[in-house]
């Protein structure tokens, strides 16, 4: 009954986000003010009807209805609580009913935060909402309903893939949505400033916190999942480059590179139909990356609910919203011209630059990821792009991005000087170039080609970022959350280059054959297998082993990896043993019984890597912190 | 230089620097794609000796050789119609069984055995790589001999 209300809370939402959508663009285009007054409403009876048919899916989930399909397909009466909640995002239907309520959620933010903002322009912005939600509602309703019912009712479920029985993995579905979703506001504003024929800098002001805040959201989301890939995938890594990991991938470099062009847009109202481009292809590309992942298309680990049938109605939707956003951009965007000049060396030159680099960055990624489509549906034969196509084409612009970074966040709007700031990049030039010498030449041995270049450019960029609060900190002049937010986010990314650099250079890793008692040697490092037992879980059972590893004879962790058997489904999993030290993680996972006693073990040793993921969450933070800067919040003035 | 000048060095500054981007890109695709082949085309001489390509098809029962308590292994991949062998030195992953789908990684020696530094099984355990299924199914008239995904059992579909 509950189930069967979800259902119908969900069509009801359809057509709350119909009449949303009516009257949001029709209203200010017929000047009917009864209309547009209309809007807010929907907006809230949209959100109260999806919240709803969600709480009805979680609800089904938490009392183990296996009479509904979707359920039975992804929990299990033995699955702890946490994960039949986070179940309901683990596959196809539900995470596309999460998607809708996040979106509506946006909406809601907007509706309620958008009170100075021009009636019209208001109400426009909500009426493309709405048109994205009548899609995504319809996408659900029509072809992934959640609420299926199924007759007769299994006594158990298949439950939810051992994989995603994960408290970060319960996470990262929900952070990357919003960051997905939140570029849909940032597709909103495009939309509605095209269609008025009015874009000015006080546009980009209401624009710009939205953007940052879903960046720091999709940040966070990636953050997340490469965490996870790492420590449960079993075998070390952060990042693979895999398509799904690109998919999301892109939605963030676009969207960095929006949040620098609306920073132009704002203080000098140039650039304004990039921003606007930039804004459209950032949903676009997490509109395509929501879609890619869950209809099948791609080869990946991720793509868990494979099911071409719903590929044409994702077709058209994609066609429709990126279309229509395209052609309305070449319809109305030459009517929104800058006009304002600016020197060579200026910041705006700069940030163009930060821009290009980006979207070549985003170019090099996204053909990567859609050469095996395309091959394979032209029938060139079926071929697959690994790291060896993607690190070098990423790292030639973003490595130049970072080190111009350095210089061109000091550089100031309009003309050409650095100001007195030539010494402050020198004098951080300079700690970057001893930082290189000291970890390159005393703190770790064995480094690449790349390893200096990475560490100059990383640290420069991380002393860079500190010049400013520095020099405002001397002269006592006053720090504004748009500037500690900057400073934070630049110098994590050049912390977060720094990192990246020492894992992909000093990492020791090898698979080894151990017996109990055996041990065997990982560079400096000697791994030893003391014992293996059987442990028993909530829905597993397990082998654990126990290794001692010590480096140059000093003992350094004990670890303690599993090969688990989970009952329902019969997987099994290798959950890895790591042991998290300050600099590093020494990390071991059990193989396979390669008889005679002995087991393979796959031993790393990872240096800082643990920094890649807190310098993007360090990020995210510096980005909601730009956003509480009070000129946003004195949202009705004059700019 | 006039702001006009200055705009044309600018314009034709990026036009160069994203030109020279792409040339990198596509060398560095052309050198580093692979492609996927199996053990027919493998048999028919199609796939290339010198590179490194994808390898897929189907664990065969019973060909899964190792030496007791050593990292070296050996197993026979099959699309039902030609077999190649494969060896590997490493840690498998969770999933690899016999009569499961696989993908290695790697080189064809001049003897015809794959030498394989990568072997994925995807995390499923009723997963079949996609270009796998294909292959097969090409080969037994749009028939999978082993279902891959039973889990598709479902009323909708």
């Amino acid at each position: 009954m509950i189930v069967e209300l979800g259902h119908f809370a969900l069509v009801l939402a359809l057509i709350a986000a119909l009449s949303q959508s009516f009257f949001g663009l029709v209203g200010p285009a017929k000047g009917q003010a009864s209309w547009m007054a209309a809007v807010r409403p929907a907006v809230y009876a949209q959100f109260a009807l999806t919240s709803l048919a969600l709480a009805a899916l979680v609800y089904a989930f938490v009392q183990n209805d296996f009479s509904v399909l979707y359920v039975a397909s992804n929990s299990n009466s033995a699955l702890p609580l946490l994960y039949r909640v986070s179940a309901v995002w683990g596959a196809h239907e539900g995470s596309l009913l999460l998607w809708a309520w996040i979106l509506v959620g946006w909406a809601l933010a907007v509706a309620l935060l958008s009170r100075s903002l021009p009636v019209e322009f208001a109400a426009r912005v909500l009426g493309v909402m709405g048109l994205i939600s009548v899609g995504f509602l319809l996408f659900t309703l029509a072809t992934s309903n959640p609420f299926e019912r199924l007759w007769p009712a299994p006594p158990d479920g298949r439950d939810l893939n051992p994989l995603l029985q994960d408290p970060a993995l319960a996470a990262h579905p929900p952070m990357l949505y919003a960051g997905y979703v939140g570029f849909a506001v940032a597709f909103a504003f495009a939309c509605a400033a095209m269609i008025e024929g009015k874009l000015d800098q006080q546009w980009a002001r209401w624009m710009r916190p939205w953007t940052t805040i879903a960046w720091a959201f999709l940040t966070v989301g990636i953050g997340l999942g490469s965490w996870w890939a790492y420590y449960e995938l079993g075998w070390g890594g952060y990042w693979f480059w895999d398509p799904v990991e690109n998919a999301s991938f892109m939605p963030w470099l676009i969207g960095t590179a929006l949040i620098h062009s609306l920073a132009v847009t704002e203080k000098r109202g140039l650039f304004k139909s990039w921003t606007l481009l930039l804004a459209i292809l950032a949903f676009s590309l997490s509109l395509l990356g929501t879609f890619l992942v869950r209809s099948g298309v791609l080869v990946s680990v991720h793509s868990f609910a494979a099911d071409p049938t719903r590929g044409l109605f994702i077709l058209a939707f994609l066609v429709i919203v990126i279309g229509g956003a395209l052609t309305l951009y070449a319809w109305r965007a030459p009517v929104l011209k800058s006009n304002a000049g600016f020197e060579f060396t200026s910041r705006e030159s700069f940030l163009l630059f930060n821009n290009i680099l980006l979207v070549v960055a985003t170019a090099a990624v996204f053909a990567g990821t859609m050469a095996p489509l395309i091959a394979d549906s032209l029938g060139l034969g079926t071929l697959s792009v690994g790291r060896q196509y993607f690190d070098p084409v990423f790292l030639l612009p973003t490595l130049p991005l970072i080190a111009l970074s350095a210089v061109g966040s000091h550089s100031l709007w309009k003309k050409g000087r650095l100001r007195e700031r030539r010494t402050g990049i020198l004098v951080a030039l300079v700690a970057a170039a001893l930082l290189t010498a000291v970890l390159v030449l005393a703190v770790w041995e064995g480094a690449k080609v790349l390893t200096p270049i990475g560490f100059l450019v990383g640290g420069w960029l991380l002393f860079s970022a500190l010049v400013d609060p520095i020099d405002r900190w001397r002269r006592r002049l006053s720090m504004t959350p748009a500037i500690i937010g900057m400073t934070i986010a630049h110098a994590s990314l050049g912390f977060f280059v720094i990192s990246v650099t020492a894992v992909e250079s000093y990492t020791r890793e090898r698979d080894i054959a151990l017996a109990v008692g055996e041990s065997g040697t990982v560079g400096e490092f000697k791994y030893e297998l003391r014992s293996l037992e059987f442990v028993e879980g909530p829905n597993y059972d397990a082998l654990r082993g126990e290794v001692a590893v010590s480096e140059n004879d000093k003992p350094v962790s004990v670890l303690h990896p599993e090969k688990r058997n989970y009952w329902v489904q019969r997987q099994q999993m290798t959950e890895a043993g790591i042991d998290m030290q300050w600099s590093r993680d020494v990390f071991a996972a059990l193989g396979e019984d390669l008889g005679a006693g002995r087991w393979s073990v796959r031993a790393q040793v990872r240096p800082l890597i643990n920094y890649v993921w807190l310098a993007a969450l360090l990020m995210a933070i510096g980005g909601i912190i730009a956003t509480l800067d009070r000129r946003y919040r004195k949202r009705g003035e004059a700019a | 230089m006039t702001p006009r000048q200055r705009r044309v060095a600018l314009v034709v500054g990026i036009l160069a620097g994203v030109s020279v981007a792409g040339l990198l890109a596509l060398s560095a695709f052309r050198e580093n794609v692979m492609f996927f082949f199996d053990p027919s085309q493998v048999a028919a001489g199609d796939a290339p000796i010198d590179k490194r390509f994808r390898l897929g098809g189907m664990v065969r029962p019973g060909t899964v050789e190792r030496e007791a308590g050593s990292l070296d292994m050996s197993f026979v991949v099959t699309d039902f119609e030609r077999d190649v062998k494969v060896v590997y030195t490493g840690v498998l992953p969770d999933l690899f069984r016999e009569n499961q789908g696989v993908v290695a990684h790697g080189r064809l020696g001049d003897d015809g055995i794959f030498v394989a530094d990568e072997i994925l099984a995807k995390h499923d355990e009723n997963y079949m790589p996609p270009e796998v299924a294909k292959a097969i199914k090409s080969k037994h008239g749009g028939v999978m001999p082993v279902d891959p995904d039973p889990r598709k059992a479902k009323p909708e579909t």
